[in-house]
């Protein structure tokens, strides 16, 4: 066992960049072509689609485009979220990137686009940027310029269950927060559990106070703080309060604080096996609640966060994300000839009608067939603004800190004016 | 542990015999054999710790090349600074005192009663030992699974008596909880250093010791435990190490959670390695981590394994 010390060093090291052992990005292939046939090229895609529909949409479109340039292989590699995370930051950090790798955009391409890890798709994409959504391209433009497009964009609000609702004597999804408190009150008197949280992944949790604090002091405080690096203004104190005044409630199921997402007992579930009213959770949620239980079919409903009264922020604001596909810097011009390919028209409309994915391009919105997804795609098409998660929008290090303290704010073990502090503590550090 | 000792032992008289004639083919012989662990070793032990060590000094997110924001002492000022750091020392300490006081005599329990003949011995052996061979990935799933508060086993079984607990879900019981599945894990490759200590204890001092009118708690105190010294020690010793070093098991279970009650240095460093890309405070983690388990292992073989290390404790593997 005496090994295993060593091993983890080694994993420090891996951290400090050593190199993400194997699996290296990059073009393999000679780029040059030669006199009238084109030379072959691989490139390199990474993504993480592991479940259906979109694992076989990212197959289907790879196939296609191959057999479109029949020099080209896309050698694939796909990995789940949280590795996904892992195996990337260990390979950009060693100095490499895929020739395409799936993104978030914000904080974490920041980064890697400030390393020259990022090819700058401006000139590329200028010609067919005008037909993307305002909200969905938001996350990959810095300074003016494009550093990848959205092949998916979303938004946060709570999925409920009609059924329970209904039992606990609530006619309509509460339009303000106090009513959602008064909500909670009813569902717990009848005997629900009003709301399920992920309470052991820190980043649900995270949706509350991020939407608190843009319903009371308006997404350019969001914004605002990140630049003026404080989180103390009284805008996002308040914020933390009416999150500690929704916990003091103790809406959240028995033993959240250890919950999972989406593993058997964990918060999709909860809701999706119908022991849990409601979650505050991305337009994904009815996808996992599928396969993490039965499923709620009719009884399932989506409504807004809802508007704090006397609040900057209008409840037309939506918080939320996407996914995109960036390239890397060294990355063989076809490369961005997959990223254009996937995000033509024809073919990105086949995945939002597959229900993967969410309408980034104009007018996609009635290629949406899920009734609840409609919803979801029509109140992003009228918001009134828009604000990309805070773990990603923000530097690394201040996202996880919102996470990390927010979690301790449910959990009891952190006060409002806590956290703010912790947060701008680490924002000033970085 | 016997394998050790006797390891160690054997060569000096072995070296001894041989005369010592023609230096030169020997050490080509050695320099062959030596030279792939070595490089491996320099490659993939010396290399990363000397890397580890640069990055500790500077701020650097581990992006584009080497480091240049030298900061100094700064990382590990900063460290033992915060409230995660102290309350990850605080853990290791809690964890060290439960396994030497309960998961070890547990350990040592079951090995002295396994060593009679029990009827069903090996079965026992081998259903005791399972658990250690089982990842610690998967320990940590199945366990996450038995201890979910709502639909875990765990909680329906009690639950019958009324004795249901929060397990992994609340800030006070997490860490009993996770030192429980420690010890699930960990006991039976404790309880088989332990008999095969025990096994090479000869019988004829059991027996004098009986003759002599020794009662059965006598024999073991005076007799056995004595004898069992060195294997004792040795698993006292792994035992340490490795709870320095703790990380996979909590990070399945709890990623340190709830409120970083069960957070260990390693998940802590990693928190910071990966999710916050401060891969420079991660690497002054991983130095304390590394300097914690190189002191503890030079301190505890110089004074408490250095009779061992000798071989003048027992006439282990001697007779026969």
């Amino acid at each position: 066992m005496g090994g295993r010390g060593f091993l983890l060093i080694a994993t420090a090291v891996l951290v400090a960049g050593c190199g993400g052992g194997g699996g290296g990005g990059g073009a393999t292939e000679p780029k040059q072509s030669q006199a009238g046939s084109p030379a072959k090229v691989t490139v390199e895609l990474w993504h993480l689609s592991t479940t259906e529909p979109m694992k076989t949409i990212m197959a289907e479109r790879a196939k296609e485009f191959m057999a479109k340039h029949p020099n080209v292989t896309i050698k694939a590699t796909v990995l789940e979220n949280e590795a996904y995370k892992s195996k990337i930051t260990t390979l950009t950090q060693s100095g490499k990137a895929p020739d395409v790798f799936a993104t978030w955009g914000g904080g974490v391409l920041k980064q890697q686009i400030d390393a020259d890890l990022v090819k700058d798709l401006s000139a590329d994409v200028a010609p067919i940027l005008g037909g993307f959504t305002k909200a969905s391209l938001a996350a990959y433009q810095f300074d003016g310029k494009t550093y990848g497009l959205p092949t998916d964009i979303g938004m946060v609000g709570f999925w409920y269950n009609k059924k329970l609702f209904a039992k606990a004597g609530i006619q309509q999804p509460p339009a303000t927060w106090a009513e959602l408190l008064d909500d909670v009150k009813k569902l717990k008197a009848a005997g629900t559990t009003p709301i399920a949280l992920a309470g052991k992944e820190k980043w649900p949790g995270h949706y509350y106070w991020a939407y608190l604090a843009m319903r009371i002091g308006g997404v350019p405080a969001l914004q605002q703080a990140a630049t003026d690096k404080n989180f103390t203004t009284p805008d996002f104190v308040a914020a933390g309060q009416q999150l500690k005044a929704l916990a003091d409630l103790q809406p959240f199921q028995k033993g959240f604080l250890g919950a999972g997402y989406s593993t058997p007992d964990g918060q999709s579930a909860s809701v999706s096996n119908g022991k849990a009213a409601m979650e505050l959770m991305g337009q994904w949620a009815p996808a996992v609640q599928k396969s993490s239980g039965k499923g709620l079919g009719d009884d399932l409903g989506f409504f807004p966060f809802p508007a704090v009264d006397g609040g900057k922020g209008a409840v037309t604001d939506a918080f939320g994300g996407g996914g995109g596909l960036a390239v890397g810097a060294d990355a063989p011009p076809e490369a961005v000839e997959f990223v254009k390919f996937f995000d033509e028209m024809a073919n990105h409309s086949r995945a939002v009608e597959k229900g993967g994915v969410l309408p980034v391009l104009q007018g996609e919105e009635s290629a949406v067939k899920d009734p609840n997804l409609k919803v979801v795609a029509e109140s992003l098409a009228k918001a009134t603004g828009f604000q990309l998660y805070l773990d990603q929008a923000y530097p690394p290090a201040v996202g996880a800190e919102v996470n990390d303290s927010v979690a301790q704010l449910i959990a009891g073990t952190k006060t409002p004016q806590q956290v703010a502090e912790a947060v701008t503590e680490v924002a000033k550090s970085e | 542990m016997t394998t050790l000792t006797r390891g160690r032992q054997a060569p000096a008289p072995a070296a001894r015999a041989r005369p010592p004639r023609r230096r030169r083919r020997p050490w080509m012989t050695i320099t062959l054999f030596v030279l792939p662990a070595l490089v491996l070793f320099l490659l993939l032990v010396v290399a990363p710790i000397a890397v580890a060590l640069y990055a500790s000094a500077f701020k650097w997110n581990g992006f584009g090349g080497l480091p240049t924001n030298f900061v100094g002492w700064d990382n590990f000022t900063r460290l033992f600074g915060t409230e995660v750091f102290r309350q990850d020392v605080w853990h290791l300490g809690v964890i060290i005192l439960l396994s030497l006081g309960v998961q070890l005599p547990f350990s040592l329990a079951i090995a002295m009663l396994l060593h009679r003949r029990v009827r069903g011995r090996a079965v026992y052996r081998l259903v005791f030992f399972a658990p250690y061979v089982l990842s610690e990935v998967i320990t940590g799933v199945l366990f996450s699974l038995l201890l979910s508060p709502d639909a875990g086993l765990a909680n329906q079984l009690l639950g019958a008596f009324g004795l249901e607990s929060a397990w992994l879900a609340d800030t006070g019981t997490v860490l009993p909880s996770v030192f429980l599945v420690m010890t699930w894990k960990y006991f039976g490759f404790h309880m088989m250093i332990y008999l095969a200590g025990r096994q090479n204890i000869p019988e004829e001092l059991i027996e004098a010791a009986q003759i002599d009118g020794a009662t059965p708690w006598r024999v073991f105190r005076h007799v056995t435990l004595p004898l069992l010294g060195p294997t004792i020690r040795i698993s006292v010793f792994l035992s340490v190490i490795y709870t320095i070093q703790l990380f996979d098991l909590v990070w399945i279970l709890t990623e340190g959670g709830p409120s970083h009650a069960s957070e260990t240095m390693a998940v802590t460093m990693m928190e910071f390695g990966f999710g916050r890309n401060q891969v420079g405070y991660a690497s002054a983690i991983s130095v304390v981590m590394f300097g914690l388990s190189l002191v503890f292992a030079l301190v505890y073989q110089r004074f408490v394994m250095r009779r061992d290390l000798e071989g003048a404790a027992t006439s282990m593997g001697d007779h026969r």
